[in-house]
């Protein structure tokens, strides 16, 4: 047992370093990811990592994937935080491709997986309904056979980012006469199809992240099935626990973590900083240790992925130890900002205002980040479900 | 980065795990910590044969060339036994001391000792008035001709009644908290002067204020340099707690597997009350606690050959991280036991006692986020 990286390690982050320097583009500099932003910013990192080969590092190497062993991922995610990085978005590279090469046919793979490497196409995730949100598959949205083509009808939500997407993946129910998880299928949709339609949803926080996706009388072709009909249950709760594995976030949080310092030592209290002050600075090192904590159990995970293990039930826990410890630290980032966490600067996807905002620049969003990632613990499985999942899976109760 | 135990360690680890299933059964253990001794010297003695005692010290100084890994596979294994027998206070306090900042004829005369079986040591820390600080110390060391004479009270000295020796901490010089002036020492139990008054705790292990009147002893036993001792304790210190955090995590692992099996058998309602979830939630925050708490555990131990700060802050780390975890885990599974909980027979309330006296070995939850803050 050892924490060192090898010298080929070193090397290697060294290169990861040196190429985010290089290549990463200068006017998305230290920005993060924000929902406000045009189409081409979200893609712009992904496209020059398409190139050198670098987008979908966990993929099989025959799908466009890197090879890299677990400590090489983590090492690249690291390097990517410490960047502030726009990555990749997750719907193409963790959720829906993983499916794709997983169960989907050799036209599939050949047709959808190049445009995901490359980043030229954007997808979209088509889950939750209005009615189905926690349980999941009790879905209601129909995919109806007619001859060589699929009648889709129902009304998804939550989709996020739909309004620049190009394909969605969609659960339908094929089969509404067997048991609720049995009749379902995994359909992949063009969004240009008519009959698809995308309506914006407007957050807490004043932007527009997530939309309605309503479908009527949307025909598809029947080799846009993914596997087997009604087997879509199955793919669904694989690309769950692929989409939780990598949704601890922890580079990211300590990251975040960094910010917070700094932030609370231009902040003062009593005259001095706010980071002197043991009551602030005993609720950051409180933060510090959790993370610390679920840095080393995603390690454990990864360790055991390389040994052979898919991302197994223990996912749910990153899941819910990173979501607790990103919300904790907007928490943590609005109660430094202080006095000016109040001021609303018009949401973040309103930018018709030229005047400059008021207060410090890192405290423009703190209520804003604050409120959106309230999302966390409710999307990807609600903790609350993936408490459930342990409960199974894992205690066996 | 390696994630991954040796074939030694997982041998180490099925051995003590059979020794403790077969010869640790709740009933033995009952009867061994209400006996007059108190614990068990045969076990003692075969921990000894098995080379568990001498596991963590190098072939040089005649032990097996093990490390924290291996101290943390050992007492993952008694945590889960609720083993009593002083494997911290002897291998790793007393044997760090010795390794760390031992002479040659320190080590020669001690060691070996050690790996055979043959002395016991406690380690004389902690006194009535300086809670968790190493240098708020009372009890004084004063050069005397050819050594030094030592004066004051020591506080729950963890396993004194069973020892024969003790490694004391005394002043030697500067104030009351003064971080210069700290000195170690190790003595025989029996050297004149030491007297002790001996109790049981209430997790069932042996204790003992040891008190120091005009005790003399020579300059050979002092550890280290004079009145430099603090950085070696806080050295040694660490060892211990990420040990101890070990064996936090071996308690816990059984504290929650014993919760979950008895929320299958006992029905309330006509159904097993394992079904209720909000019972189930609560058994899936244990079970994460206690994963969080062996990657705190993982990363002390791992972090104890890094540099002081980084040392320190991923042992304070895992202190605060394990404490926190004991405490919810503790007195959760009491909780969902019911009155069963509550009662002296039913194995998980001896489990959460311990889990409750771990908090304030070494430093308590509050003690060790004060430690990290000001490291941070």
């Amino acid at each position: 047992m050892n924490l060192e990286f090898t010298p080929e390690e070193q090397a290697f982050r060294d290169e990861v370093r040196a190429f985010i320097a290089e290549n990463y583009p200068k006017h998305l500099a230290d920005f993060g990811m924000r929902e406000d932003m045009a189409r081409e910013d979200f893609l712009a990192w992904h496209k020059i990592l398409g190139k050198k080969g670098w987008s979908v590092p966990a993929w099989p190497v025959e799908y466009g994937g890197t090879g890299w062993t677990p400590t090489q991922r983590y090492i690249w995610s690291e390097e990517n935080a410490r960047a502030s990085t726009v990555m990749p978005l997750p719907f193409g590279v963790s959720m829906v491709g993983p499916v794709i090469y997983t169960f989907g046919s050799e036209e599939q793979k050949s047709r959808h997986l190049p445009g995901i490497v490359s980043g030229d196409v954007w997808w979209c995730q088509g889950y939750s309904e209005p009615g189905a949100g926690s349980d999941l598959a009790s879905l209601k949205t129909t995919a109806v056979r007619d001859g060589d083509h699929y009648i889709i009808n129902g009304q998804k939500t939550w989709t996020t980012l739909a309004q620049h997407a190009d394909w969605g993946f969609f659960l339908c129910r094929t089969d509404p006469t067997a048991k609720q998880q049995e009749g379902i299928s995994f359909i992949l949709v063009d969004m240009k199809t008519p009959g698809v339609e995308v309506k914006p949803i407007k957050l807490l926080d004043g932007g527009y992240e997530v939309n309605e996706t309503w479908l009527t009388d949307v025909r598809v072709p029947v080799e846009n099935l993914v596997g087997q009909e009604n087997k879509g249950w199955t793919y669904a709760k694989f690309l769950l626990a692929h989409e939780r594995s990598g949704i601890a976030g922890v580079a990211r949080s300590k990251r975040g973590v960094e910010k917070l310092r700094e932030i609370a030592t231009h902040e003062t209290l009593d005259g001095a900083p706010l980071i002197k002050d043991f009551d602030f600075a005993k609720k950051v090192s409180q933060l510090e240790i959790d993370l610390a904590a679920l840095e080393i159990t995603e390690l454990r995970t990864l360790a055991g992925e390389q040994a052979g293990k898919g991302p197994g039930p223990e996912s749910s826990i990153l899941k819910i130890k990173g979501t607790e410890i990103q919300q904790r630290l907007t928490e943590l980032t609005l109660e430094a900002v202080g006095t000016y966490s109040a001021p609303y600067m018009g949401g973040v996807s309103n930018d018709n205002s030229n005047e400059h905002p008021v207060g410090p620049d890192y405290a423009t969003h703190a209520a804003a980040t604050y409120f959106n990632m309230r999302k966390t613990s409710i999307y990807g499985g609600s903790n609350e479900i993936q408490r459930n999942i342990i409960t199974k899976m894992i205690l066996g109760l | 980065m390696d994630f991954n135990f040796t074939e030694e360690q997982d041998m180490v680890r099925d051995g003590l795990s059979r020794l403790v299933r077969e010869q640790y059964d709740w009933e033995t253990r009952r009867k061994a910590i209400a006996s007059t001794e108190g614990w068990r010297p045969e076990v003692w003695a075969q921990l000894a044969e098995l080379g568990i005692l001498g596991m963590p010290f190098s072939e040089a100084d005649g032990g097996f060339g093990g490390g924290a890994v291996d101290a943390m596979v050992i007492m993952e294994e008694f945590g889960k036994g609720l083993v009593v027998e002083p494997f911290i206070p002897t291998v790793v306090c007393a044997g760090g001391f010795l390794k760390h900042g031992g002479t040659a004829a320190q080590k020669e005369e001690h060691i070996g000792a050690i790996v055979s079986g043959s002395a016991v040591f406690a380690f004389a820390y902690a006194e009535p008035r300086g809670r968790y600080d190493y240098a708020d110390l009372e009890t004084t060391a004063k050069k005397d001709g050819a050594g030094y004479v030592l004066n004051g009270h020591k506080a729950v000295v963890i396993g004194a009644p069973w020892a024969s020796h003790l490694v004391v901490t005394a002043r030697t010089g500067g104030e009351r908290r003064d971080r210069s002036g700290v000195s170690v020492f190790v003595l025989a139990k029996d050297t004149p002067g030491v007297t002790t008054r001996d109790y049981v705790t209430v997790d069932g292990r042996r204790a003992s204020e040891v008190y120091f009147e005009n005790v003399a002893v020579g300059v050979d036993s002092l550890i280290g340099v004079e009145g430099e001792g603090l950085a070696l304790i806080e050295l040694v210190t660490d060892d211990a707690i990420a040990a101890l955090c070990a064996e936090a995590c071996g308690a816990m692992k059984v504290a929650h597997a014993m919760t979950v099996e008895y929320s299958r058998q006992r029905k309330q309602f006509g159904v097993p009350i394992g079904k209720f979830q909000v019972l189930q939630h609560r058994m899936v925050d244990m079970y994460t606690a206690y994963e969080q708490a062996v990657s705190l555990t993982y990363l002390a131990t791992l972090r104890l050959g890094s540099d002081e700060v980084e040392r320190k802050k991923a042992v304070s780390a895992a202190k605060v991280g394990v404490g926190q975890a004991a405490r919810l885990i503790g007195q959760e599974a009491v909780q969902i036991h019911g009155g069963n909980g509550v009662t002296d027979e039913y194995a998980i309330g001896h489990y959460f006692k311990r889990l409750t006296i771990f908090d304030s070995e070494f430093g308590n939850v509050d003690h060790h986020l004060k430690r990290h803050v000001a490291l941070s």
